[in-house]
């Protein structure tokens, strides 16, 4: 509890901190808000005054009443001045807090080790950047706007009626907090009744889910009487749920406005009679007049501070997981004076690499790899025996935990990152395209790129034919993550992305898994031209399409077992030629 | 949202009370001012203690009243809009059923969910709101209106100047403000869009060193929704300021002129108190009309996506006079001159299809990504109608049956592999309502799925979760092919659906299926020539067109097409065995 309260508060701290770069604007914010709050609150006290001065009949005096109207409109037109600065600064800092530090987690994004990426589901980071900054923004305006300002409210409230009256004061002071009470006592209450309504709603979401979601199927089975009537039945039980949830929630209101009732009818009824009693304790008809209304207005600050806390909370909560994502530790950064390589003539050197994800599960052991510039590799290996591992130890997403790779004689750890990746041609399985035209896509690496350019990129890669067909060409604009398109068509457009540039070296993961085996063999040419000369590195399933390899690699558990061409493999009668020959057998 | 007010038929009553009581309400609240004038113009003034207690006790009874009458009007309130939002998420379930393929298509599945769940809430809870408190402010403002004129027409005068501009400050702003929050809103997403992309897209980002370019594009995007957030910021911020000045104008008016009429005698110094009351009245019941008119743009442009999907007719119908199914012995199913577009489609899907299919033949039809092979599948199944042509199932027009006749003769088991959350009894029975645990088993066995479900905990009872996630991709496959079968159908297809099957069992599959379902007419879709080559015909099918028909050995030797296939995936001395 006390562990929880403390990493609360540092968390606190570290609002704070990142509040203090608007400090000046902040002071500038607190002093207006002092200003608006004793001006607001100023103007009951000069109407009852005003009022005062009509007493009745012949008995009103205008001298006195004028200079005070005078002061009136003076005083709202300084209210509604700071008001209105004080609405903006608060807007101005809560915005630019959230702003800087949205664009600080994500260009920590950036440097952060793919190991955390993989490791964290999207989701969970991507609700840390857009949602909890978002409520963090909502708490930090609803702070500075309505917690300051409340508060400073009921301060001033009180000073205002105890200067005016002692003993009313005590009364608006002991009655007013009742409501709250009331307010909470409701939502006790009410909170089972939202959770039986939450769970039912669960409830009829998973099922909408499952069956509009796979209204096909339901179709295809004639399922839809059956999905009706199961539908109808969470939706009569939700009926019920709903109409006491509803109903119990929406209690707090004129409960809390009845107990404001009561206040006021005894500030009415208490003032009345010391009015009439006359002497030291007696007060005016305006008075009373300014203490019905701090007595309308006394609850409203209570009421908004306790929605304010929760909003806090939550705030904070939110921070607390924005401030483990910035806490997580960057890659090791570049080697000060790291290497840049240009040009790769491609020599590629594996010694003694070891890897493991998890310490207690070494994946990588002992691999040893020799590799001479234009060399074509192909890795296979059953699921898991650490062929991608391979690729992203190559690319440097991941850092070897044993033994070395260099590229060109220099290790991959002396050479800056930027400098290896852009020596290598990747294609991986999983197709990424971002939201934007096709031509935008292709031309990811070379944003300067002619349109003669991709579209040679396109028809290298086979993919000019059906981007031809689309509405727009290759202007057609692309849904996130190419929605739009099949797998296949993705994974085309990821070859001529690649075409596009042709680095020194290649890699290619699993890069025509989607597309169907003709076009496959008609890209395979394509990918020939494109490794001549190339060291490259090859992983895929289908045994087809890498017997034209220089070296096979095949890889179990970690290891390279067997290591040649397709011929001498076949030869060797090992694990290879068992898969290759295993395959035949089922195949024909 | 008009258009939806008849889902609240069944509930006029309710519709009517809830409101009713809510201005009784008000009523009450409008009455207090007077009271207090009173108390203090008779019970102060005249020195009259009894009075003020008698005054006292009356504002005490006009406030359970107004409970009373408040907790009427929230019950009957969330009575009416939660029965509204029950026959309408019926009505709309039931819509979503009857659409075709074409009609998910145009909607998305996706969005037909947010449509009946959260779109579906905004628009009860705006119901709710305008049962409750939509009629209350107006109420208020006039109601306060009226009480000034009873209590001075001269200073009532000055109501009528203020309230209207009271009201156009707020509506001013407000019009100001919604496109401009719509606006933020959209810069939002676009944060959002870019942070998963950033996310989904690390590997390839680091890959190509576009980590600054992408940083860069993001901050942009972020400094964009600030100037926005700030612009939106200022308009609104500006709303209490001008209310405010605008009713403590109207207040310094109120006394100047009352004085006078005091001065006159002809209005008392409490009843001043009660118009500068009846004032703030005003201005709080126009702040509350602006809360609720925000949360009810919200709840209209729920109901207008809702009213879109409403709008969405089936184009997939029954024909009044459908012909009842039955069997014919010498075509099971034949294409004649079918081609197809689809909706809102440039080229056609399927161009000129041509073919015949006798009871008990399995046919295999293969083509690259986009050749059409699913199309022709749900033609068959008339998921949609041809745009040429005719699809004859047992010599009969598929749209002379009536669409639930015409699917119990088939079994399909689509590419996706989909289960639902339920025991794996639940999941088989979707096939045949009625269907026994033999039956279930039958098919399980055909289907290759006894043996792991024999060794599931609780075996036909063992729950599966929702989309089957707690099986592997090949079991789920497994499942679904025995789903189809449970119905003993006439025809069964199979899209693309040993993709998840090693060749094993595959293997094993085709077989069963060809030793235990005599007479059943197989349609198997695939990629694989292995799967196929056996098959009494196959169709192949390039860009939409029929590249050739015929059995493995005779398209392998006349059809270029059906050769390459062939080529890429086997070897040379394979494809002549």
């Amino acid at each position: 509890m006390s562990k929880e309260k403390k990493a609360s508060g540092d968390t606190l701290k570290r609002v704070l901190v990142l509040i203090r770069s608007q400090l000046p604007l902040l002071v500038l914010s607190l002093v207006f808000a002092v200003i608006t709050v004793i001006t607001t609150l100023y103007t009951p006290v000069l109407i009852g005054n005003a009022i005062d001065h009509i007493i009745a009949a012949g008995k009103v005096d205008f001298e006195a009443i004028r200079p005070i109207l005078v002061k009136l409109l003076i005083v709202v037109g300084i209210m509604a001045v700071s008001g209105w600065i004080m609405g903006m600064l608060n807007n101005k800092i809560a915005y630019r807090v959230v702003c800087d530090l949205r664009e600080r987690v994500y260009s920590h994004l950036q440097v952060l080790p793919l190991s955390y990426l993989d490791s964290h589901p999207n989701g969970d980071t991507l609700s840390r950047v857009v949602t909890d900054i978002d409520q963090l923004s909502d708490g930090l305006l609803m702070g500075f706007s309505q917690l300051f300002t409340g508060v400073v409210t009921i301060v001033a409230t009180l000073g205002f009626m105890v200067s005016i009256h002692v003993q009313i004061a005590l009364l608006v002071v002991v009655l007013t907090p009742v409501s709250l009470f009331v307010a909470a006592f409701i939502a006790k209450r009410t909170y089972s009744f939202f959770r039986a309504q939450s769970l039912v709603r669960a409830e009829m979401t998973s099922l909408v889910e499952e069956l509009v979601g796979n209204q096909r199927v339901v179709t295809a089975f004639g399922y839809e009487e059956r999905a009706k009537s199961r539908f109808t039945d969470v939706n009569h039980r939700l009926q019920g749920v709903s109409i006491k949830a509803i109903f119990f929630s929406s209690l707090t209101n004129p409960c809390t406005r009845f107990v404001n009732g009561l206040v006021y009818a005894g500030v009415g009824v208490f003032g009345a009679f010391l009015a009439l009693g006359g002497g030291a304790a007696a007060i005016t008809v305006g008075q009373l007049s300014c203490f019905l209304s701090y007595a309308n207005q006394y609850t409203k600050p209570f009421n908004e501070i306790s929605s304010v806390i929760t909003e806090l909370q939550n705030a904070l909560a939110s921070a607390k997981r924005v401030f483990e994502l910035l806490d997580e530790p960057e890659q090791t950064p570049d080697a000060e004076n790291a290497r840049v390589l240009t040009d790769a003539e491609g020599n590629v050197v594996l010694s003694h690499v070891a890897f493991s994800y998890v310490p207690e599960h070494p994946l990588l052991k002992d691999v040893n790899l020799s590799v001479k510039p234009g060399q074509r590799i192909a890795i296979v290996g059953p699921t898991g025996c650490g062929k991608t591992t391979l690729i992203n130890l190559l690319m440097r997403f991941y850092d070897v935990k044993g033994g070395s790779i260099s590229v060109d004689g220099t290790d991959v750890r002396d050479m800056t990152r930027a400098s290896l990746r852009a020596n290598i041609g990747m294609v991986l399985q999983e197709t990424w395209l971002k939201s934007g035209t096709i031509a935008e896509n292709i031309a990811y690496v070379k944003p300067d790129a002619t349109i003669e350019e991709i579209e040679a990129a396109a028809k290298a890669s086979h993919a000019h034919n059906f981007i031809r067909r689309m509405k727009e060409g290759y202007q057609t604009v692309i849904a996130e993550d190419g929605g739009n398109l099949s797998q296949g068509q993705k994974q085309l457009l990821c070859i001529a992305r690649v075409m596009l540039c042709l680095p020194p070296m290649l890699i290619l993961d699993e890069a025509t898994s989607s597309i169907d085996t003709r076009t496959e063999v008609k890209i395979q040419s394509a990918f020939h031209k494109m490794m001549q000369g190339r060291t490259s590195f090859i992983v895929a399933h289908r045994l087809s399409t890498i017997r034209e390899a220089d070296v096979i690699l095949v890889m179990k558990d970690g290891d390279i077992i067997e290591q040649g061409t397709h011929e001498e493999l076949l030869e060797a009668g090992g694990f290879y030629s068992k898969l290759y020959h295993s395959k035949d057998a089922q195949e024909a | 949202m008009l258009k939806l007010a008849r889902y609240l038929r069944h509930y006029k009553k309710e519709s009517v009370i809830g409101p009713l009581f809510k201005m009784l309400e008000a009523f009450f609240e409008l009455l207090v001012p007077i009271v207090m004038a009173k108390m203090i113009d008779i019970g102060i003034a005249q020195n009259d203690k009894s009075y003020i207690f008698k005054c006292a006790m009356i504002l005490v009874l006009f406030g359970v009243l107004g409970l009373a009458c408040s907790l009427t009007a929230q019950f009957f309130a969330a009575k009416a809009s939660v029965g509204f939002g029950t026959e309408l998420r019926d009505d709309l379930f039931a819509h979503m059923n009857r659409f075709s393929y074409a009609e998910l298509d145009k909607a998305g599945t996706s969005t037909l969910v947010t449509r009946i769940t959260s779109d579906m809430n905004q628009v009860q809870s705006g119901v709710n709101m305008i049962l409750r408190l939509f009629l209350r402010s107006p109420f208020i403002v006039i109601g306060a209106l009226v009480a000034a004129f009873l209590v001075n027409v001269k200073v009532a005068l000055i109501f009528v100047v203020a309230a209207p501009v009271l009201a156009l400050i707020i509506y001013g702003i407000m019009v100001l403000t919604i496109p401009m929050y719509a606006k933020a809103q959209k810069a939002l997403d676009k944060i959002l869009l870019g942070t998963r992309e950033g996310l989904n897209g690390a590997r390839v980002i680091r890959a190509f060193g576009r980590q600054q370019d992408e940083t860069k594009e993001f901050c942009d995007d972020c400094e964009h929704l600030l100037a926005l957030q700030n612009r939106v910021g200022r308009v609104s911020v500006a709303m209490n300021p001008l209310t405010y000045i605008v009713v403590n104008l109207a207040i310094a008016a109120i006394i100047l002129q009352g004085g006078h009429q005091v001065d006159a005698g002809i209005l008392t110094q409490g009843e001043v108190i009660a118009l500068v009351n009846y004032m703030t009245q005003i201005l709080n019941a126009l702040v509350a009309l602006q809360v609720l008119i925000v949360s009810f743009t919200k709840a209209v442009a729920s109901a207008h996506r809702i009213n879109e999907v409403l709008a969405l007719s089936p184009t997939v119908l029954d024909k009044e006079n459908t012909i009842p199914a039955k069997n014919s012995s010498d075509t099971k199913v034949s294409f004649e001159k079918v081609s197809f577009v689809y909706p809102g489609a440039k080229e056609e899907a399927l161009t000129d299809i041509d073919f015949t299919v006798k009871p008990g033949q399995t046919i295999g039809i293969i083509g690259g990504t986009g050749s059409g092979k699913s199309t022709l599948m749900n033609l068959i199944l008339r998921f949609y109608d041809t745009t040429k042509g005719t699809v004859f199932v047992d010599g009969v027009d598929v749209r002379d049956y009536a669409q639930n006749e015409l699917r119990n003769k088939i079994g399909v088991v689509p590419q996706k592999a989909v289960l639902f959350s339920g025991s794996i009894r639940d999941n088989m029975r979707w096939g045949k309502e009625d269907a026994t645990d033999e039956e279930i088993y039958a098919a399980l066995e055909i289907a290759q799925a006894r043996d792991f479900v024999d060794a599931k905990e609780g075996k036909l009872d063992f729950m599966l979760n929702q989309g089957g996630k707690n099986l592997s991709g090949g079991q789920r496959q497994r499942l679904t092919i025995a789903r189809a079968l449970v119905r003993k159908p006439e025809i069964l297809i199979l899209d693309d659906s040993a993709s998840a099957l090693d060749m094993a069992t595959d293997a094993a599959l085709r077989k069963a299926l060809k030793e235990k379902t005599k007479g059943m007419t197989v349609f198997m879709v695939s990629q694989r020539t292995t799967t196929i080559r056996n098959a009494d015909q196959i169709i192949v099918l390039e860009d939409g067109d029929i590249a050739g028909i015929g059995t493995h050995t005779e398209l392998f030797e006349k059809c270029e097409v059906y050769r390459e296939i062939c080529l890429s995936q086997l070897s040379a001395e394979e494809v002549g065995a």
